[in-house]
């Protein structure tokens, strides 16, 4: 159990899909914007990661090499179909606005990422834990960003009022630039964090 | 209006309102990781156009006259655009490495990155989306592709002259590379309602 609750950490932090390994960041900037389009998002691609990463791992001894990516991505498409379909049927509302972005899913690099570098050389269990872990570090960092800048832009949370009237929001955190900065800022932070690790243990 | 205004406006929505990168955030990866170097910059940029606009086509046609009429559109269109883009672009790496050695050189090596970049399929699902005809279709392919190069060269412009100035600690590495396009990005939106 130890050794899968270390895979399901090592996925959420150390190796964080999105800041630490930089990828996936497309859908990252786009819908950050309101809450309530992360959370949505962050469903849509669990819907896609793990499901992906247990048929990967289950098939991989019958996938031949040469041709593994490929039947990766046919799996990896099939699961977002049916992801889309589910956002669509119980989301309408959400949906409709970041559509094109859960259909994206399908060419997201985390989910091939994975399924290459890990799936296809692990057992079932160990890749569930992988993919739930790499959910949670995606959906962790998509809706804190999402909640600053929904917070800074309207002054809510999930549509819920949260800061008092008086409170002007700052439009630009909903604009597109504003998902642009907030990465920026946070690689920074990031970077500037290793590059002092790194000093301290010259 | 007629049909030209028509297609301008399409293309000038494509290009700059909706700039692919700067405001719908596709094709982020290549867009941070290839633009350090002005020259890999526009050969990314020449790749994207051609494959965008082919797949533009194809997939016009796969949408048209296979997925719409036998009511498949919902349940194959990711898969089957997704195939028959990425078997296309092995095509024509292939045919490129044998035919002309030198387009190989120059462009081949972009391919097989651009097979499952989000542009080339955010493309094709936005022609669907917006129920392009034909024209229309080639005509958006066209505007998305060169909003892709045209923020291309100008970040790695950009990042090509910050080499010799100094940038603020914090920032260095792909830090400041966001930042600088948040502000592009901040640019680009004033052609927010050009076109209505």
């Amino acid at each position: 159990m130890k050794k899968y609750a270390k895979i399901f950490w090592d996925a959420v932090i150390p190796n964080n899909p999105v800041l630490i390994i930089a990828i996936g960041l497309c859908s990252v900037i786009a819908v950050s914007n309101s809450v309530k389009s992360a959370l949505l998002m962050t469903f849509a691609f669990s819907m896609v990661q793990i499901p992906s990463n247990i048929i990967v791992s289950a098939m991989r001894k019958i996938i031949p090499y040469e041709i593994r990516v490929p039947i990766f991505v046919s799996v990896i498409a099939a699961f977002t179909t049916i992801a889309a379909l589910l956002s669509r049927a119980y989301f309408s509302a959400i949906y409709e606005v970041i559509k094109l972005y859960i259909l994206l899913v399908v060419v997201n690099c985390i989910i091939i990422g994975r399924a290459e570098a890990f799936a296809y050389s692990h057992n079932i269990a160990e890749s569930f834990f992988d993919g739930a872990g790499m959910t949670i570090g995606y959906g962790l960092v998509l809706t804190v960003i999402a909640v600053v800048r929904e917070l800074l832009g309207k002054g809510t949370i999930a549509g819920i009022q949260v800061l008092p009237e008086s409170f002007k929001p700052a439009l630009i955190m909903v604009l597109p630039p504003a998902g642009f900065l907030m990465i920026g800022i946070l690689v920074g932070a990031l970077e500037t964090y290793l590059r002092r690790k790194k000093e301290v243990r010259k | 209006m007629s049909y030209l205004e028509q297609l301008f406006k399409i293309f000038i929505s494509s290009f700059l309102v909706n700039n692919i990168i700067l405001i719908q955030f596709l094709g982020l990866c290549s867009y941070i990781g290839l633009t350090d170097n002005f020259s890999s910059s526009i050969g990314m940029s020449f790749a994207v156009i051609f494959v965008t606009v082919s797949s533009s086509i194809l997939a016009w046609i796969i949408d048209r006259w296979i997925l719409i009429p036998f009511n498949l559109q919902p349940a194959l269109q990711i898969v089957s655009f997704i195939l028959v883009i990425g078997s296309f672009v092995g095509l024509v790496q292939i045919y490129l490495r044998k035919a002309s050695p030198n387009l190989y050189k120059a462009m081949g090596i972009y391919l097989p990155l651009i097979a499952t970049n989000c542009i080339i399929l955010g493309a094709t699902f936005i022609n669907s989306m917006s129920n392009y005809d034909f024209v229309e279709s080639i005509v958006s392919g066209i505007g998305i592709a060169l909003g892709y190069a045209l923020a291309m060269v100008m970040l790695a412009g950009i990042r090509e002259r910050l080499r010799n100035s100094e940038v603020p600690d914090f920032f260095k590495g792909k830090a400041i590379a966001f930042m600088i396009s948040g502000i592009l990005a901040l640019a680009f939106l004033g052609f927010q309602g050009i076109v209505k």
